[in-house]
């Protein structure tokens, strides 16, 4: 029952949208959508996902082909099956819109954020800061007497898992520029 | 390439275009484009009183056309005012163009006189929009615009177009005689689903065709198919409030509307039928009521040009993403190659099945000598204009319902009404468009009289274009739909759905130099409507109706359709709480 105390199934024909998908298993997918690089572009695809109440995990966007004026979004997106499915649907059918794939349907496909992790550590712990960056490979980029700031890519899991051990060490801000993705091969 | 200035390019891509009629109202971020307009004799600017009335003004002459239509208003309140009838042809996928004049270019953003962000504002309620910042993309951006207004599921678009830019000199660039475009979306259904669905027909013993609006904006052709697809397989067939018209009402395979209002037949026979036809409807929640036990035993085709509809609500069986007309021609085609077969006694047996449900004769109603029914008021309506070349727009409420229960239509592009947003003040605008592109037709504007109010500043553009529009009020004092939502689920406390102090509609009719004409004795009916009839200018008709009548057949928000109330009797309890929170 959700708090409004309406049965399971009996909302999603409102005109408001009180659908719990309870019964549908949460998935997160990896969206990758080609658009013509026109003002309000990326305002029309975000406004999609606020208007229907979809979920953005991650979203970045640049121009990749500066003579045709494409721009790539990558959003990472969280749904059931059928919502999912409705959110390809409802972007395909956008007037700049290109091309949509759904990575995480389509295949293997390889994802990648970049982050600037700043990591303020004294004695012991900055020298036990700069060891677990090794072993993640994360670069120094920039160095203070009380603070490195690294530079890592990665899937965002690990990105989180390195932030997750300097902490203990010291205090952590960061700067992440949100998932990347491509299919692998053809 | 010829140059010209921003202003006169739109005046000549409008030509271009083949549009006669704008519907708008100026300001100062549009002068250039009026001063042109001035100029010209080709396009025939409708000064209305309110860009909403422009818009919905422009959605009638689109609807009864087939034809995008047109909207001219200024930035700022020009359009903001726009807006509501932007979202309502979206929600009815009606073709709009609408251009809005915009602060000149280097004065956007520095909270400028009358600026506002229309495209960011229109951005969720148009199909498309841009900003135009250069004179030279102007006339490419609005032959762009029309042919995203009309293709695919149409709907409105919107150009915003900088004072600086109108006055700038540009290269105009003509028509393209192929769009090149790369929006171009798939008219063709996919063949191996329509033979599935083709050998689903063959077999079916209780089929329905579901036929929405979607049949309506494919064209002439699409609904001369669907007539000639139900005339050949026998099947019974159902619409929603949005495709009336596309089959004949007086035809002998139609079981009336669906829905939340529509006929006990029609409900019941989608309950239980065994193979489900979809034509161009999208499952709206006015038609499904309880989508777990919507239609629980049957396959469902589902035909539509909007990929996005099918298995939105409702998982689609023969899922065919295609234009109607071009889907229907070949869903014919391939029936009469393979033998023209249908499972004709299972069919005749599910007909007397309907049969059976007709009897119940769910649309009687308890007739008054002492009060005008609303019913009784739409039959009598019916009966005397049903040989006119007519038109019909609504407004919102149980007027709107009664109309569509209690009219019939037998042709396309007939019925003008606000179904997807159900907006109030809809249909005196459209009935002013209806009555431009149709100048001798009868255009009758079935309303409430509280919906009346809301746009009836357009009874001055009536007067000032002469176009002899009827203005059929229902009156019961009341906002009547609300009252039977109050009266069935929330303990008959009237909350503000009284409409007091409302004027005298004769006075009003004559202040705005129409003719009023009020009724209120059942007697006086029809000779008060044939006043109204042999009257050759715009009147607004007061019907004084019954206060307490409640439109039924009613499936309550939640249920499900062989849930379906009647009458008066059955409601008691019939509503629970988890419905009230439904709208
Ligand atoms: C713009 C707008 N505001 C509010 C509503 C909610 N609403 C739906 S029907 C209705 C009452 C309409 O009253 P009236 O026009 O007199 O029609 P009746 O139901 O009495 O026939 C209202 C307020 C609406 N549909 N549109
Ligand atoms: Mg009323």
């Amino acid at each position: 029952m959700s708090p409004l105390n309406i049965e399971q199934g009996s909302s999603s024909h409102s005109a408001y949208d009180l659908r719990s998908h309870m019964s549908d298993v949460v998935e997160v997918h990896t969206l990758a959508i080609l658009v013509e690089n026109e003002p309000g572009v990326l305002a029309r695809v975000i406004g999609l996902f606020s208007g229907r109440g979809y979920n953005i995990e991650s979203l970045t966007v640049a121009e990749v082909d500066h003579t045709g004026r494409r721009s790539r979004i990558t959003i990472v997106t969280s749904g059931t099956p059928q919502v999912i499915h409705q959110i390809k649907m409802q972007l395909e059918r956008m007037v700049p819109v290109h091309e949509v794939a759904d990575l995480t349907v389509e295949g293997p496909h390889v994802s990648r954020e970049l982050a600037l992790i700043k990591v303020f550590a004294k004695g012991e712990s900055r020298v036990e800061s700069l060891r677990i960056a090794e072993i993640f490979r994360a670069n120094v980029v920039d160095s203070t007497l009380e603070s490195f700031i690294f530079e890592m890519t990665g899937t965002p899991e690990k990105i989180d898992a390195f932030a997750d051990l300097m902490r203990p060490l010291g205090e952590v801000r960061m700067a992440r520029t949100g998932v990347a993705a491509m299919a692998r091969g053809l | 390439m010829t140059q010209m200035t921003g202003a006169r390019m739109v005046v000549e891509a409008l030509k271009e275009q083949g549009v006669d009629t704008v519907f708008g109202y100026p300001g100062g971020a549009v002068l250039p484009i009026y001063d042109e307009i001035f100029q010209q004799n080709e396009i025939r600017h409708i000064l209305v009183r309110h860009e909403q009335g422009a818009v919905h003004a422009a959605e009638g002459y689109a609807r009864s056309t087939g034809k995008p239509g047109v909207v001219l208003v200024t930035s700022g309140p020009g359009a903001t005012n726009a807006v509501t009838g932007l979202t309502d042809a979206l929600m009815d996928s009606i073709p709009i163009v609408c251009l809005t004049g915009q602060v000149p270019t280097f004065m956007i953003g520095s909270d400028a006189f009358q600026e506002a962000d229309t495209v960011g504002i229109t951005r969720p309620c148009t199909k498309m929009n841009w900003l135009v910042k250069e004179t030279d993309t102007l006339s490419g951006t609005i032959h762009e615009a029309f042919h995203i207004a009309t293709s695919g599921r149409p709907g409105p678009v919107l150009i915003d177009i900088p004072k600086d830019v109108q006055f700038a000199t540009g290269a105009y660039s003509n028509k393209p005689k192929v769009s090149k475009s790369h929006y171009q979306p798939r008219v063709k259904g996919d063949p191996e689903i329509i033979t599935a669905l083709v050998e689903a027909m063959e077999t079916a013993e209780r089929p329905i065709f579901y036929t929405g609006g979607g049949v309506i904006n494919s064209g002439p052709a699409a609904n001369q198919l669907l007539r000639e697809l139900v005339e050949a397989t026998g099947f019974p067939i159902t619409s929603t409030l949005m495709g009336l018209g596309s089959y004949p009402a007086n035809g002998d395979k139609w079981l009336g509307m669906l829905g939340m209002h529509g006929l006990y037949e029609a409900n019941l026979a989608m309950h239980g039928c065994d193979l489900m036809i979809n034509i161009g409807a999208r499952f709206d929640d006015r038609i499904t009521g309880r989508i777990a036990d919507f239609s629980p035993n049957s396959r469902k085709a589902h035909i539509d040009i909007d990929p996005s509809s099918i298995n939105k609500v409702i998982h689609a069986d023969f899922p065919i993403v295609g234009d109607v007309g071009h889907v229907l021609e070949d869903l014919l085609r391939i029936w009469k190659s393979r033998g023209r077969k249908t499972n004709s006694a299972a069919v005749k047996q599910w007909w007397a099945q309907i049969e059976e449900w007709k009897k119940t004769r769910c649309l009687d109603y308890k007739p008054s000598e002492a009060t005008i029914k609303p019913q009784y008021a739409l039959e009598r309506l019916e009966a005397l204009t049903k040989n006119h070349d007519r038109y019909i727009c609504t407004e919102v409420g149980q007027h709107q319902m009664w109309a569509a229960q209690f009219l019939g239509f037998n042709d396309p592009n007939r019925w003008m009404t606000s179904g997807g947003l159900g907006t109030m003040g809809y249909g005196t605008p459209a009935s002013i468009g209806v009555q431009i592109a149709h100048p001798g037709a009868l255009v009758i504007n079935v309303a409430g009289e509280a919906s009346w109010l809301m746009n009836m500043q357009e009874m001055g553009t009536a007067v000032q274009y002469r176009l002899p529009v009827k203005q059929f009020i229902l009156n019961n004092e009341r906002l009547g739909m609300v009252r039977q939502w109050q009266e069935l689920l929330h303990g008959e406390r009237y909350s503000h759905s009284w409409s007091e102090a409302l004027p005298d509609f004769v006075k009003l009719a004559e202040a705005f130099g129409a003719k009023g004409i009020m009724v209120s004795d059942p007697k006086d009916l029809d000779d008060a409507i044939m006043e109204m009839l042999n009257y050759d200018g715009p009147v607004i008709f007061d019907c004084l109706v019954e206060k307490h009548e409640n439109c039924f057949p009613m499936i309550p928000s939640g249920k499900a359709h062989n849930e379906m109330l009647l009458g008066e009797a059955e409601t008691q309890g019939a509503i629970q709480a988890g419905g009230a929170v439904l709208v």
